[in-house]
């Protein structure tokens, strides 16, 4: 069984969330010119480096031509799906006015359709952070994170599933928002379903031309080698982005959430869970940079709207006011992390062993149910 | 409506085409073509109107003027016409309207735009403080009824007060530029003599034109034509037959008051008025009171005091939501009027245009959405 979230007596919990309340609003006077200077400075050089990328590979005949081409796509499409896009999509920039920059609108170059991204991401999974049967990132429906999904035989799968959303990631978080193992048991709405697989296809469609027809014909000898390597940029950024994502929520000391316990939930109480739910990763500020913030998922967690920049800094009173306050703060490098996630992806893979004292196995409940479905739906639409 | 097409070669005819080219969007894609050349020429956008400064002068120590030069997407105006301007202050982005104030006729894309400083006012105060050549700013295409009539009348009355001199200058340069044959009066009132604009140009124009008057008034303070506030006797110092003018009146509330009882006594038609004040709102901090507007579905409702979402949700609308608690951002929504009060911070914004949390956003006073 996993390790019960540390209790806080509700005043103090009320006190600690007031604490972040103030934090927030002083962070929030601050805004300024600063801030959009530095997203300025990085989406010019996104753009910078989308052109030198796709330029030199015009060139990709030669080694040295192909490596930095493809370096620089690769480096590009991380820093426009991460700390620009993800961020901007958060409504982290809505306040400067400036069209380019608004949540609603923004655009990116991934598979996934950015207006399904900010309904899965935004609100479904910032609102039941790491709520079982609630928030859909604990897992994607393919994987089991959690030791409160139950055991199935096909989870004996979960470190090929992992790979294998690692490799597609783009295509995994476009389809997310479909909810596709919802889809074979009929629950969802046939209509809004045929909609968002439309978005999906167009998006899907614009990107595909871009990056495997467009640019390799128009570089003409250079085919194969600007087919390589935008495929292996965008296989790059997948890479990338999995491993962030996925340390952000899984490292051992996460803490998973039932419904029941977090139904009405008080602004204290979203915030202990928030934090309770999240990992963060340490390093120096270009890593930050490339992992989006997210190496500061708490924070993040904790102030989703804030400029990502500022992470860094909030993260020093962070934790001061989380020590004193008693609540334990989730942090460590990327390489100790990631291990604990790959742990936990094989640990899960297999049935839980009956405890010390013949301890009863988890008496099923509606996250088990759902497991069943989700199995019977996929075993119905592979046989059918 | 009128907008004066000015034809213009056009340049670059090859490379204009390839900017507007299918092949190049499913390239950009999906950031559009606009984000990347505008990193390197700021002004060669496909369908938006931004505009370079290349002049800056300040006539009145409470004023500066600009002289713009506006992007190939620039569509001309008539005299009289506003612009929204768009610029960033201190990270944010703002829009005014102002009027430009030069001639129809002078080189396509060149504008003249005059604006005097407000104490309050971020942005005058800004262009004051910090306007220079190589500025960039983002405009709106020429807006607005307050124009000449095509053809044009026998005579022309401008009357204008304080920065409502700008439109009404665009009309006598334009007409002086067409060679007007007929009476021009021109009146303007200005607190004091070292705040009145254009003084050197009014008198070029004059001098150059018999049948232009330009009467100053001073309504504080001494100077040389301290004739205080309008009256009748003004208009017919600087126009022989009022009653058939065309009359054009810009600036503040009492002036175009004054204009209208002196129109109204002489039972005449009332005359084109342009104003520059922003439509007044009850900002009532106590108490829920006022009106939500909800401009797209064209619906009205009091002012519950609850927040926004749920004032929609009431009115038989349903605004996309989310958390429901500011967070998520699902329910960003654009305000166009009006102050709310944000319920978790306190906060109060601002009461102009911008985006909001409809559910955590209480209305104080009146409020326009668009929803």
């Amino acid at each position: 069984m996993p390790s019960p979230a540390p209790d806080l007596a509700s005043e103090q919990l009320e006190a600690f969330g007031r604490e972040l309340d103030a934090l927030r609003a002083r962070v929030v006077a601050d805004l300024g010119e600063r801030d959009v200077q530095y997203i300025n400075k990085l989406i010019r050089a996104q753009r910078g480096l989308e052109v030198a990328g796709r330029g030199l590979l015009f060139f990709g005949l030669l080694p040295p031509a192909w490596i930095g081409g493809t370096a620089a796509l690769s480096l590009s499409k991380i820093l426009d799906n991460m700390e620009i896009g993800h961020n901007v999509m958060h409504g982290q920039y809505d306040w400067t006015g400036d069209e380019r920059l608004n949540g609603k609108t923004f655009e990116w170059d991934t598979a996934c359709p950015s207006e399904q991204w900010r309904h899965s991401h935004n609100y479904m999974h910032h609102t039941h952070t790491n709520i079982v049967g609630k928030d859909r990132d604990v897992g994607y429906g393919i994987l089991r994170m959690s030791e409160q999904q139950a055991w199935h035989p096909y989870y004996l799968g979960n470190p090929i599933y992992a790979a294998l959303l690692a490799t597609f990631f783009q295509y995994g978080v476009a389809l997310h928002d479909l909810e596709v193992e919802q889809i074979a048991t009929g629950e969802q709405n046939p209509q809004e379903r045929h909609d968002k697989l439309r978005a999906v296809w167009r998006k899907v469609k614009g990107q595909t031309l871009k990056d495997y027809v467009l640019f390799p014909l128009l570089s003409g000898p250079s085919f194969p080698f600007v087919l390589a390597g935008n495929a292996t940029a965008n296989l790059a950024r997948n890479l990338w982005a999995f491993t962030i994502i996925f340390c952000g929520h899984f490292p051992a000391g996460t803490h998973e959430f039932t419904e029941e316990e977090t139904e009405h939930e008080t602004r204290g109480e979203w915030y202990h869970r928030q934090l309770l739910g999240s990992a963060n990763l340490t390093g120096g500020s270009t890593f930050h940079i490339l992992a989006g913030n997210l190496s500061h998922q708490i924070e993040h967690h904790l102030f989703p709207d804030l400029p990502a920049h500022r992470y860094a800094e909030l993260a020093v009173e962070v934790r001061e006011i989380c020590e004193r306050h008693g609540i334990p703060y989730n942090t460590g490098p990327l390489h100790r992390q990631f291990a604990s996630v790959v742990r936990k992806i094989v640990k899960l893979a297999l049935p839980p062993l009956p405890g010390p004292r013949g301890a009863a196995m988890p008496v099923p409940s509606a996250a088990c149910h759902g497991a069943l479905r989700d199995f019977r739906g996929r075993w119905m639409s592979f046989c059918g | 409506m009128v907008v004066s097409q000015v034809s213009h070669p056009d340049r670059a005819g090859w490379g204009r085409r390839l900017l507007h080219s299918r092949l190049l969007d499913a390239l950009a894609y999906p950031h559009g073509v606009d984000r990347y050349v505008e990193l390197v020429r700021p002004l060669l956008l496909r369908r938006d109107v931004r505009a370079e400064v290349t002049a800056v002068r300040h006539q009145t120590p409470k004023s500066v003027t600009l002289t713009l030069r506006a992007n190939d997407n620039w569509r001309g105006l008539s005299a009289g016409q506003f612009v929204g301007v768009s610029l960033q202050v201190e990270g944010t982005w703002h829009t005014r309207p102002y009027s430009p104030a030069g001639s129809e006729h002078a080189p396509h894309g060149e504008l003249e735009l005059t604006v005097s400083t407000h104490p309050e006012g971020k942005v005058s105060r800004y262009l004051r403080e910090h306007a220079r050549p190589g500025m960039i700013v983002g405009l709106t295409q020429a807006q607005g009824e307050f124009v000449l009539p095509d053809p044009r009348p026998d005579r022309v009355l401008l009357i204008s007060g304080g920065s409502g001199i700008t439109p009404v200058m665009a009309m006598l340069r334009t007409l002086c530029d067409e060679g007007f044959a007929g009476e021009i009066g021109f009146l303007n009132y200005a607190r004091s003599h070292q705040l009145a604009l254009y003084r050197d140009a009014l008198d070029q124009l004059t001098a150059r034109r018999q049948r232009v008057r330009v009467l100053r008034g001073f309504t504080r303070g001494r100077g040389q034509a301290d004739i205080g506030r309008f009256s009748r006797e003004h208009a017919r110092a600087v126009i022989s037959d009022h009653a058939s003018a065309a009359t054009f009146v810009c600036g503040p509330p009492a002036l175009i008051d004054s204009v209208g009882v002196v129109w109204g006594q002489d039972g005449l038609d009332e005359p084109a008025i342009e104003t520059f004040t922003p439509p007044a709102l009850a900002f009532d901090a106590a108490g829920a009171q006022g009106v939500v507007r909800f401009v797209h579905s064209e619906r009205e409702a009091a002012n519950s005091g609850l927040p926004l979402l749920e004032q929609a949700e009431d009115a038989g609308l349903a605004p996309e939501h989310g958390c429901r608690m500011g967070i998520c951002n699902t329910c960003a929504t654009r305000k166009r009027a009006g102050t709310v009060r944000n319920i978790f911070t306190g906060a109060t914004s601002s009461a102009g245009e911008e985006q909001i949390r409809i559910c955590v956003s209480v209305p104080v006073g009146d409020v326009a959405l668009d929803l």
